[in-house]
């Protein structure tokens, strides 16, 4: 059947009324209303029946303050995730809206697109949905809203041609965020857009099958100003950072005193250093004591062409954040200080630990646990174990506070930081 | 059925697409070469590069749920003003990607006479991190555009401005689950009492022990009512999360009169100056009010004008309120401290004040 019996029905001619919607109209921001109405009086397009439907029901929930959708199952041949069914519950009231799925889409790294293609993703929706893409729903995917069941294939068969393939829902690996970052940042640590793919594409099969037990997130922020809140909302967080010197052009700096003031530069970037590593010396220059920077980026954001970032660039890696559900909100906890991310060498690194964490909570977590909780339930050095990671003071606000711990095996513990550090250093354990 | 779904098209799993195809030349010539920007007007951004080349990025808002014609509008303007080369921030602004610096006050001109607002760059209000509400989320105790066009009005002119002391990242949430994020202000809501079971749906509907499983505090069991396999709730131990309700929607946790907002403050992504934060909360229990939610738009007003009137330059609004001490937040917004806002969860202790330190 094809829903041409959309087109004929003389219902749909019939507008509902929408007097409380009609009030979001005015005012300066754009208003989604007013979107929505043109799409309902695109008279020749087949959505705009559906497009009627729809307004009258979002009005009654704004009359009864209810929602009126429920979930279901849906999905495209081949995949096991990435629609989102809605099916109308008042569907006899707005029956040409009563199947209004999403499909969740990935955007391409760092949200970047040409006129072109966002004109073609619109000519898709216009032909097989309803006219409304939301740029971009809060995981990042770009969301084709309101599909009928029929049209879904087709639909994701066009966007798919187009070279846009869906992104993740359930118990999978899901959709991912990177920041601008290195495509317009000087900020940027890493190639966002390199490792945002990298990871992504590799592990499709547990995006598009979802087999884990629960959602898995993968966010990429170039600096620790985490334009895409990485620690807060991703089970898997990179963030950029540097090992060396951050760069200090002493020029730029007594430029910017001069311009903004002794006092005030003190006030808002000397001050405002959380390690008191700045000081201001008497000829308005810079010293900056390394060693305690903890590469917060605030001198950086303030003095953007006095300051950067060093040129021994990365980035840390940190496990395990997510909101309330359901025991409560969770930062990530940092995992890997620095990873170098240059090489193909260094990128397949990551893809590797990537893999190896996806693995340790499939194997480990428990029904509808994010891995967050999983490192609550076993603790960190349980997951440190499973992950091959060793423990680092970079991972604690502090050492421990309770006794409550067996400790006969510290010696051989102790022995194994010392190995480490003379690794690092690059000397024999017993050279001295 | 239909010819598609007898003979379905393999999908071919090309995963994420490669961005460098979509970016502007001077991006991808520059991508990770870039020295330093500055902000030559709100909503302005420009970014010089080491080989000495210059990009001019335009933000506006957007209403993020977007029609097609909306999208082509700005895509007409990117084609006519720009180089046709645009990206989103992750709060929904277009950004606009220019080589030529004389095209950039015809483009905020053709944005503005459009009706997208200029804006959202550094100590703006930027555009409201949302989420579905009731246009297409299956458990929404409100409305969420709708909530951000209201409180955008409102805000419109500190997106179009940078006069605020920092960035100020506002969230809404329409249950719960907090989709929306952490924020500086977080407007989420927050149900008032225990759901409301139909115990005709429950055992055909519900995965009894999964929804066991996700109660947060134990309150909920199996139980036979009226004959039927169900469940109950010990309601003087529920704490009116919502979490049941999506695995058993027969566990109705919205109501008219039960279904209420709360606001948070003090939320924070970045690791600018201290370490990122949670939002805690402001107030409890304001009415949930479409279309244009007076009640929550108020208290928001509240509290960013006595941000903006105290806050030191650079503080974000956590770091304000822990200069100042939460007594002085209160005293300012005018809102109520209440025994409400003693945490009471998990790792609550640490919450506490262990000190002498005191604010007067």
């Amino acid at each position: 059947m094809k829903n041409d019996n959309m087109q004929g029905d003389p219902k749909a001619g019939k507008q509902h009324a929408t007097p409380i919607l009609d009030e979001l109209e005015s005012g300066p921001w754009p208003s989604f209303v007013t979107g929505l109405k043109r799409l309902r009086d695109s008279k020749d397009k087949k959505y705009a029946p559906m497009m009627n439907d729809l307004l009258g029901q979002l009005e009654h929930s704004y009359e009864e303050r209810k929602g009126f959708w429920k979930g279901g199952t849906l999905s495209v041949y081949g995949y096991g995730g990435g629609v989102i069914p809605r099916f109308s519950e008042v569907a006899e009231e707005f029956p040409e809206s009563k199947e209004f799925h999403t499909l969740r889409i990935m955007p391409p790294p760092g949200f970047h697109y040409t006129t072109d293609i966002l004109r073609k993703l619109c000519d898709i929706w216009e032909e097989h949905g309803s006219g409304l893409i939301a740029l971009h729903g809060q995981s990042g995917d770009i969301m084709f809203q309101g599909c009928t069941s029929e049209n879904t294939q087709i639909a994701f068969d066009e966007l798919n041609k187009l070279g846009f393939d869906l992104g993740g829902a359930g118990p999978a690996l899901r959709t991912a965020m990177s920041c601008v970052g290195a495509a317009r940042c000087e900020q940027s640590c890493f190639d966002e857009g390199r490792a945002h793919r990298g990871i992504i594409n590799k592990f499709l099969d547990e995006m598009h099958r979802p087999s884990l037990p629960y959602k898995f997130k993968f966010k990429f922020s170039g600096c620790g100003n985490d334009c895409v809140n990485s620690i807060q909302r991703a089970d898997f967080a990179l963030i950029g950072t540097w090992r060396d010197d951050m760069k200090v052009n002493q020029e730029e700096v007594k430029k910017h005193i001069a311009k903004k003031g002794r006092k005030y530069t003190i006030d808002t970037v000397i001050s405002m250093c959380p390690t008191r590593a700045l000081s201001l010396n008497d000829d308005d220059t810079l010293d900056v004591d390394n060693k305690s920077c903890v590469r917060c980026m605030h001198c950086i954001n303030v003095m953007t062409k006095a300051l950067s970032p060093g040129d021994d660039r990365g980035a840390s890696v940190m496990i395990g954040g997510k909101r309330s559900l359901k025991v409560g909100d969770m930062m990530g906890i940092m995992v890997l200080p620095f990873i170098k991310l240059e090489t193909d060498e260094d990128f397949e690194k990551l893809e590797e630990f990537a893999e190896t964490c996806i693995e340790f909570f499939a194997d480990n977590a428990l029904e509808h646990e994010r891995i967050g909780e999983t490192i609550d339930r076993i603790g960190l050095p349980a997951f440190l174990e499973g992950v091959g990671v060793e423990a680092d003071p970079n991972m604690v606000n502090h050492p421990r506070t309770s006794s409550y711990v067996r400790t006969d095996d510290f010696d051989e513990e102790a022995a194994k930081w010392f190995e480490r550090k003379a690794k690092q250093e690059g000397r024999a354990i017993n050279d001295e | 059925m239909s010819e598609a779904q007898e003979k379905p098209r393999t999908a071919d799993e090309v995963g994420v697409p490669d961005h460098h195809q979509y970016m502007h030349p001077l991006l991808n010539k520059n991508h990770g070469n870039w020295d330093y920007h500055d902000r030559p007007r709100a909503g302005v951004l420009r970014h010089v590069s080491k080989s000495g080349d210059v990009v001019f990025s335009v933000r506006a808002g957007t209403q993020r749920q977007m029609d097609v014609y909306t999208i082509r509008k700005l895509c007409d303007i990117g084609d006519e003003y720009g180089d046709g080369h645009v990206r989103f921030t992750t709060r929904s602004n277009i950004e606009y990607i220019i080589a030529d610096e004389a095209k950039v006050a015809p483009m905020i001109e053709a944005l503005e006479e459009a009706g997208f607002p200029v804006g959202g760059t550094g100590a703006s209000v930027s555009m409201i991190s949302h989420t579905q509400g009731w246009l297409h989320c299956d458990i929404p105790g409100t409305d969420a555009s709708g909530v951000v066009k209201g409180l955008m009005d409102y805000l419109h002119k500190e997106f179009i401005q940078e006069r605020m002391p920092n960035r100020v990242r506002i969230t809404t949430s329409c249950c719960q689950i907090n989709c929306g994020g952490q924020g500086d202000i977080a407007i989420n809501v927050q149900y008032t009492k225990p759901p409301t079971i139909n115990h005709d749906l429950v055992a055909n509907v519900c995965e009894r022990p999964a929804v066991v499983a996700r109660c947060p505090v134990a309150a909920i069991r199996p139980a036979m009512v009226d004959g039927k396999p169900s469940l109950e709730i010990d309601e003087k131990k529920c704490v009116c999360c919502g979490a049941c309700y999506p695995p058993c929607p027969p566990m109705q946790i919205n109501g008219a009169d039960s279904t209420k907002i709360a606001i948070w403050v003090g939320g924070k992504h970045s690791n600018a100056r201290s370490k990122p934060t949670f939002h805690k909360l402001a107030i409890a229990n304001l009415p949930n009010n479409p279309p244009h939610w007076p009640e929550v738009g108020a208290v928001v007003r509240k509290i960013i004008e006595a941000y903006k009137a105290d806050a030191k330059d650079w503080e974000r609004m956590g770091e304000w309120i822990d200069r100042i001490g939460w007594k002085a937040f209160f005293d300012m917004t005018d809102l109520a401290f209440t025994k409400h806002h003693l945490d009471t969860w998990t790792g609550a202790r640490k919450n506490m004040n262990s000190s002498s330190h005191i604010h007067f």
